[in-house]
């Protein structure tokens, strides 16, 4: 068991409860295959994530982080997802400075219609994440110090 | 102030003299090398000589760092040319400036341009630190009162010699906010400015609107204006100066003659296009000194040819300058001033 | 406010490379609402170190916490022991903030982890411009609200140079030319008058030229710190 989960690939995917979310949930109905690396976390609004938690997520120990929002122009709040985009792009900046892949985080838009694009992106994120090979992190934290460290 | 035994003149310099006796004045202009080769100097300075009364020496032009203004004008000094030295406010504060200005009248040179400098950010030296303690109204100011109330900028008198400079300023009729621009010309007038040399004009309609307000304001009779002129190269620089400087009005009509120059001459032959546009630019030149000339209050030119040095004895000849007024020499000055 | 921006990352790492307990301090004023040194930087600056440090394979222990002004004793005393228990202390308060920390505990290494840049103003979101160079002399009186010794590339008081063009300084095409806002505001209010006279050159003793300065209200001083 607990080799199993230091094999595994981690993948957090922080999606927008309006579009990404519903996408993702469309995408189970249809019973589209998406890569079970994917662990999801719903957020109101991508506009709601902080680079801190990203941060975190990563130095924990995840692979990659996805952010996933509506399409932009369609934000439920406005420009939620705009904002977004511009956090992770200096995250992006963050991450190359510390010496990480930038390519571990990305940023996605689509629909909540679109369960096909879900699965998709889904495949294509844990495709590059596994080419660019386990996060250093992974080995270096014990799920539970994480936990611990971060109340 | 008591007039010293200056001959009723500020300075003496040739400059001053020409000016005062209504002649049309031309001065050049001289930059220095990014060296220490004097001989540089003394070949440019026979270029100009006997084609301008005075040459301006520039102080670290665009921020680039350059031999002295002073260095080079005491060298062009001996060469018999008269130099205008430049001083900006970028480089030194008042402490330096005024020893400078100490230094360069002991080395016998008569005029000073006040400027304020360009930024340092145009330069090779980018990351250095400015100083602009004065602006280049209180550099005149300061200079003025060195010589006639032979003091210092803090009020403490000078001992001995007191440096008589004719002091001049630039003016700049096409900077913005352009209603503004013959009020601070003005401060420099009341700042005690003896000439002025104005930016590269071009566009003559624009300047005589300008110079309409700068005679209502009373200016032209309380200072010499030379109109500043600049040969144009190509149309690659005509063009370049209409859009890219700061500060500059070039008409499309000058673009379109430079242009026009080389009609006719095979694209191949770069050297007859190179002689025509030179040729059509020094033409230009010749036909703006004309125009400026008929301006009321322009009481003459101040011909920039940086690293075309050549070229002014052209220009200053097509516009019927030559030969420049010879003077007669000074009467010396009083012995018992000259031992003080 | 003061404005400052984070250095980068490589230079902060060299700074506290030779240390094993980091505390980054961050500052709940001036840095936090410029978004460099507030509690949200500081966690990004913390977690940064200790994720770059261990893929340098030398990780370090990186904490940090949030006072809320750097600046005064009174809210620094109360991280004596955090500080204590650091082998470095690298402050995301501004240069004051540092110092202050510096001169409260003396043991203490502190190194900046900002460049503090200017006094100035959000002017939009994500926007910050400088407006102050705190001269020790205020002329905004004369100039109509709007600072020349600031926003002026040559600071000039008799302004503006011939590189004013369109409203925008000859420096950079982004900045507004100062005299030319000056100029527009005073003509707008029909006090142009107030730059028509030469404006004197400046006592620049009163700015950083003279020295350190230092402000001495004896009616704000304390009985007992008087006699000592
Ligand atoms: S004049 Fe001096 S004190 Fe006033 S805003 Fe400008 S720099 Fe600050
Ligand atoms: S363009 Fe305006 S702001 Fe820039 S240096 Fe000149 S006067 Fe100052």
């Amino acid at each position: 068991m607990m080799n199993d989960r230091e094999n595994a690939f981690h993948i957090v995917a922080y999606c927008c409860h309006y579009c990404a979310y519903a996408a993702a949930d469309l995408a189970g109905v249809l019973r589209l295959r998406y890569p079970a690396e994917i662990k999801i976390v719903e957020l109101p609004c991508t506009g709601r994530i902080d680079a801190r938690e990203i941060l975190l997520t990563l130095e924990h120990g995840a692979d990659g982080v996805m952010i996933a929002g509506c399409l932009e122009g369609d934000c439920h709040f406005q420009d939620g997802n705009i904002n977004a985009r511009r956090r992770i792009e200096r995250l992006k900046q963050t991450l190359s400075e510390i010496g990480m892949d930038p390519g571990r985080i990305e940023m996605y838009n689509l629909s909540s219609a679109q369960g096909n694009r879900f699965a998709e992106v889904a495949t294509e994120m844990t495709e590059r994440i596994i080419e660019l090979g386990p996060s250093p992190f992974r080995t270096m934290v014990r799920i539970e110090d994480a936990v611990e460290s971060n109340p | 102030m008591t007039e010293k035994n200056t001959n009723g003149l500020k300075s003496g310099s040739n400059l001053e003299r020409i000016l005062r006796e209504g002649h049309f004045a031309v001065t050049g202009e001289l930059g220095p090398p990014q060296s220490a080769d004097g001989a540089v100097i003394r070949e440019k300075a026979e270029l100009l000589k006997g084609y301008c009364d005075a040459a301006n020496i520039t102080d670290n032009q665009t921020a680039i760092v350059r031999m002295s203004s002073i260095g080079a004008g005491a060298i062009v000094q001996q060469e018999g040319l008269e130099p205008i030295i430049q001083m900006t406010c970028r480089d030194r504060n008042r402490l330096a400036i005024q020893s400078d200005i100490l230094g360069a009248y002991a080395l016998g040179t008569r005029n000073v341009l006040c400027l304020t400098g360009d930024h340092q950010s145009f330069g090779n030296h980018p990351t250095a630190k400015n100083v602009h303690d004065l602006d280049s109204v209180h550099l005149i100011q300061m200079v003025v009162k060195m010589r006639d109330e032979a003091c210092f900028d803090c009020g403490d008198e000078m001992k001995g010699v007191e440096p008589r400079f004719f002091v001049g300023a630039a003016a700049n009729p096409f900077g913005d906010p352009f209603e503004w621009r013959p009020y601070r010309l003005a401060k420099k007038v009341k700042a005690g400015a003896d000439f002025i040399q104005t930016q590269l004009i071009y566009n003559t309609e624009r300047f005589a609107e300008y110079m309409q307000k700068v005679r209502e304001l009373g200016l032209h009779e309380q200072v010499y204006i030379l109109a500043g002129i600049g040969p144009l190269k190509s149309p690659g620089m005509a063009r370049y100066m209409r859009d890219q400087v700061p500060g500059l009005d070039v008409p499309n009509k000058w673009v379109d003659r430079m242009t026009e120059a080389t009609k006719g001459i095979d694209k191949d032959d770069k050297k007859a296009r190179r002689d025509a546009w030179r040729q059509e630019g020094i033409s230009i030149a010749v036909d703006l000194i004309k125009e400026l000339r008929q301006v009321e209050g322009v009481a003459g030119v101040h011909v920039m040819a940086i690293e075309w040095e050549e070229a002014v004895k052209p220009i200053v000849d097509g516009a019927g300058l030559l030969p420049r007024p010879e003077l007669s020499p000074l009467p010396p000055s009083d012995p018992k001033k000259k031992a003080s | 406010m003061i404005v400052a921006e984070q250095k980068p990352l490589e230079e902060i790492k060299s700074l506290i490379a030779d240390y094993q307990n980091v505390l980054v301090v961050g500052c709940g004023t001036c840095v936090t609402v410029c978004f460099a040194g507030g509690e949200k930087e500081a966690g990004i600056l913390a977690s940064s170190l200790r994720m770059a440090t261990k893929l340098d394979g030398n990780t370090k222990q990186v904490d940090h916490l949030v006072v809320q002004r750097q600046c005064e004793w009174e809210y620094i005393d109360p991280i004596k022991e955090q500080v204590d228990k650091a082998d470095i202390v690298l402050s995301i308060g501004c240069g004051i903030g540092v110092q202050a920390l510096v001169e409260r505990f003396p043991d203490a290494i502190v190194v900046p982890g900002l460049n503090t840049t200017f006094l100035g103003l959000p002017t939009e979101q994500g926007i910050w411009e400088e407006r102050c160079a705190a001269c020790g002399e205020c002329i905004l009186g004369l100039t109509g609200g709007i600072c020349p010794i600031a926003r002026c590339a040559k600071q000039l008081l008799n302004g503006p140079c011939g590189g004013s063009q369109n409203g925008m300084c000859e420096i950079n095409p982004d900045t507004p030319c100062a005299w030319q806002l000056i100029y527009d505001k005073l003509e707008s209010q029909g006090r142009l008058e107030l730059i028509m006279e030469i404006f004197p050159s400046k006592d620049w003793s009163n700015s950083r030229d003279g020295g350190p300065r230092k402000i001495t209200r004896e009616d704000l001083r304390l009985a007992a710190e008087e006699t000592e």
